[in-house]
């Protein structure tokens, strides 16, 4: 057994308001530089729909993840080794820019700059990429934001398989739910196992997934490798790049940015303890429906005694398995099967987990022929179909997001009738396998939801002393640089190589008729403007 | 002067071209790792037809040349002919046909790949000088490197053949006087080794670098990788 700690992660989709926080905040630490404007390490997607990009979850298309082949072996599904350094010259599975969307920005100078004119000046987009107008904006990346396509469109939905999906076209059966989606830091990531330059890495000591800069030669395989599609071609640095789960942030005990402005509050990170050694094997599954058992069962009880003894011997820090003790993670994941992980099925083992959203009972069933199990609303009859829950986070296993979301009601009940009703309704945690103290606990940590109690981060500092960041040799150090050194002037210096810099914005200059002295209504003028 | 530039260019250029290309090549992986990269842009144009056929051709086709380049020139002739007994006439004639194919092969795909840099929008503004000059100076390499057929299809002895390959040999082995083996081969030839030269002086300052960089370790490596901190 070798054990290995990891920062873990879950959403709980049931108090996720769409409200695209996350997206911006990690936008703004991450990802605002040029090449890279066009990738969101998190974002958020409105189900149904095929998301960013593109049928991001249509491995068919895209070749990501693993597959058991014929001989019971865990191959990437782009195949092996020598097939994918054989498409190295053109990656046939890359996504284009245009499954993303082409970035742009707007004329935003020729607000305050046009000329006298009868209609109002506006701000016309032009794109990031070719700096040349854009005629009509065609996607972005929320462009399915509340349904915002048409169903024909967003049914391509791959969760919708084995379901009846046209009746959910209809106004009256329409559902939606938000799902927030950022790198899984896999225990068997894809990425990892398709870079040939090997400069994707799992970090030991907090499982978070790393691309060398340094050693990344830009060969794109990561990028269709990762079924979940977050790892990001950066086309000005010919770098890819990916979320880094804020590790600047985690090493000293912070929430990942995402995390820290959740203001819904859905977010929680905490260690999990797992045995390395049966990574492959959990991995390995014969049928897909047993993947997320299977993860379950490598994850390792921080609060036996033998465990902590052994991950002691090994090495793990004790305030590491003190956190695992108090994880949020840990108790929703495990001991309370709440959250599931994103497409077990792409065998990569995610660890970034999701409690599944409840939803209103339809209409039908409200007008008294409602399902219900005693006080509580037979699950079958959400708004959401379980089915496509199910395909989302169990490979189409039922029976365990059933049982997630009848607990997650069964809370509501209990506390209901405890706050309301005065009443002590132990009858309606029985049937759902639950008793007083985890209701308790499951209504601490998910509905009231305490910053302390969602993030149980223990620092590196004291034990990996030797080789975290140190203040003090970084005092008036440049920060995050190029690899060129301290450079005062932004690093805008080309690179005596030939490279361009990387961290200085393109502007692309609008060119704007300048407005002559008559004091005529400038028309034709706008006319120049518009044809320019 | 003539006699003097002739000497310059393929006496001695090719040592500082071979000192720039070994050297820089050498500080910049040092130096600049960050910068260190393919440089695809594959990407901002995914959805073409032509991109991966042409990227396709136009790599098996160079790195055919390539090799075939170093092989063809740096073989001695006693090694083929007395060892071998190839006979140096036959040997021309194998390198005029499967070169010509890959040229040919190459020209497809790097013709495309010219136009997509200088005339494709988002590859053309996201093109560096230097990624534009790389494009040109290849594709104005393989003319020329074609065009020699129409020479050499005249005299199909191999006799040119080995006074390059002399020549070639003699540079490698440091031997003073080797530029006066091609003092009288035709000047297309001439124009080739010099592009080639000029090419190997821009390779530390391109994309080219990432021809160092063939992946063999991932043929070997385990498919995770964990490292510490």
């Amino acid at each position: 057994m070798r054990i290995r700690a990891q920062i873990g992660k879950v959403l709980n989709l049931d108090k996720c308001i769409g409200c695209h926080t996350c997206s911006v905040t990690c936008k703004n630490v991450w990802t605002s530089r040029e090449g890279i404007h066009y990738a969101w390490f998190n974002n958020v997607e409105t189900k149904p729909g095929i998301g960013y990009p593109k049928e991001w979850e249509n491995q068919d298309r895209y070749n990501g993840g693993w597959i058991r082949d014929k001989k019971g072996n865990l191959v990437p599904k782009a195949g092996s080794r020598w097939r994918i350094l054989a498409n190295i010259f053109a990656n046939p599975d890359m996504p284009a820019i245009d499954d993303y969307y082409e970035p742009w920005d707007y004329d935003y100078h020729h607000l305050q700059s046009a000329p006298d004119a009868k209609t109002m000046p506006t701000a016309r987009p032009r794109s990031l990429i070719s700096g040349e107008r854009m005629k009509k904006i065609v996607w972005g990346p929320n462009w399915e934001e509340i349904l915002g396509t048409e169903f024909e469109h967003r049914s391509k939905d791959y969760n919708f398989k084995g379901i009846q999906k046209e009746i959910y076209g209809q106004f009256e059966n329409t559902f939606m739910m938000y799902l927030p989606r950022l790198c899984e830091h896999c225990l068997n990531p894809t990425c990892v196992a398709s870079c040939p330059s090997g400069a994707i890495y799992k970090r030991e000591e907090d499982g978070i997934v790393l691309i060398d800069q340094e050693k990344c030669r830009g060969w794109r395989m990561c990028v269709s490798g990762c079924p979940y599609k977050k790892i990001y071609y950066n086309w000005k640095s010919g770098k890819s790049e990916k979320c880094t789960f804020c590790y600047p942030r985690i090493e000293i005990g912070q929430p990942t940015v995402c995390s820290e402005t959740c203001v819904g509050r859905i977010r929680y990170l905490g260690v999990l303890l797992y045995d390395a050694d049966r990574i492959e094997q959990a991995a390995n599954a014969a049928n897909e429906q047993d993947l997320y058992q299977a993860q379950l069962d490598i994850f390792l009880d921080p609060h036996d005694p033998e465990i902590v003894a052994e991950a002691r011997k090994q090495g793990i820090p004790d305030d590491w398995l003190e956190a695992a003790k108090a994880s949020p993670v840990y108790k929703m994941a495990v001991d309370w099967k709440v959250a599931f992980p994103l497409h077990p099925e792409y065998r990569t083992l995610p660890m970034v987990w999701y409690a599944p959203p409840l939803s209103p009972i339809q209409s039908a069933a409200e007008a008294g022929h409602i399902g219900v199990n005693g006080e509580i609303p037979d699950v079958q009859s959400l708004r959401i179909p379980v089915r496509y829950l199910a395909n989302m986070l169990t490979a189409g296993e039922e029976q365990p997001i059933i049982t997630a979301l009848e607990r997650m009601l069964a809370m509501r009940a209990f506390m209901r009738a405890r706050h309301v009703d005065g009443e002590e309704r132990l009858d309606l945690l029985e049937r759902v396998g639950m008793d007083l103290d985890m209701v308790e606990d499951m209504y601490r940590y998910m509905a009231i939801a305490d910053y302390e109690d969602r993030f149980v981060i223990p620092t590196n500092k004291r034990e990996y002393a030797h080789s975290i960041y140190d203040g003090y040799s970084e005092r008036a150090g440049c920060g995050f640089t190029f690899g060129s050194g301290c450079d005062h002037t932004g690093g805008s210096d080309a690179d005596v190589f030939g490279g361009k810099p990387n961290t200085q914005r393109k502007f692309f200059p609008i060119r704007v008729e300048k407005a002559s002295n008559s004091k005529e209504p400038a028309a034709h003028d706008h006319e120049a403007w518009r044809k320019s | 002067m003539a006699n003097y530039i002739h000497q310059f260019i393929f006496g001695v250029f090719p040592y500082i071209a071979g000192t720039v290309f070994l050297v820089g090549s050498l500080l910049r992986f040092e130096r600049g790792q960050y910068t260190w990269r393919a440089m695809s842009s594959q990407m901002l144009t995914g959805h073409s037809r032509w991109f991966r056929p042409a990227s396709l051709a136009f790599h098996i086709g160079i790195l055919f040349l390539f090799f075939g380049h170093l092989v063809g020139l740096l073989t001695p002739t006693w090694f083929y002919q007395d060892t071998l007994g190839i006979d140096p006439g036959f040997k021309q004639l194998f390198a005029i046909v499967s070169g010509g194919a890959a040229g040919l092969l190459c020209l497809f795909g790097l013709t495309y790949l010219l136009w997509r840099r200088l005339f494709v929008p988002r590859v053309r503004n996201n093109s560096a000088g230097m990624d534009t000059f790389i494009i040109c100076l290849i594709w104005l390499q393989l003319m020329t490197g074609m065009s020699t057929t129409f020479s050499s299809i005249h005299h199909l002895d191999g006799g040119v053949m080995q006074q390059l390959a002399h020549w070639a040999q003699s540079i490698v082995t440091f031997q003073a006087g080797g530029h006066e083996y091609i003092t009288n081969v035709h000047w297309i030839y001439k124009m080739h080794i010099f592009l080639g030269l000029v090419m190997f002086t821009a390779f530390p300052f391109s994309r080219l670098v990432h021809i160092w960089s063939w992946p063999w370790a991932y043929t070997r490596r385990r498919y995770q990788v964990v490292r510490q901190q």
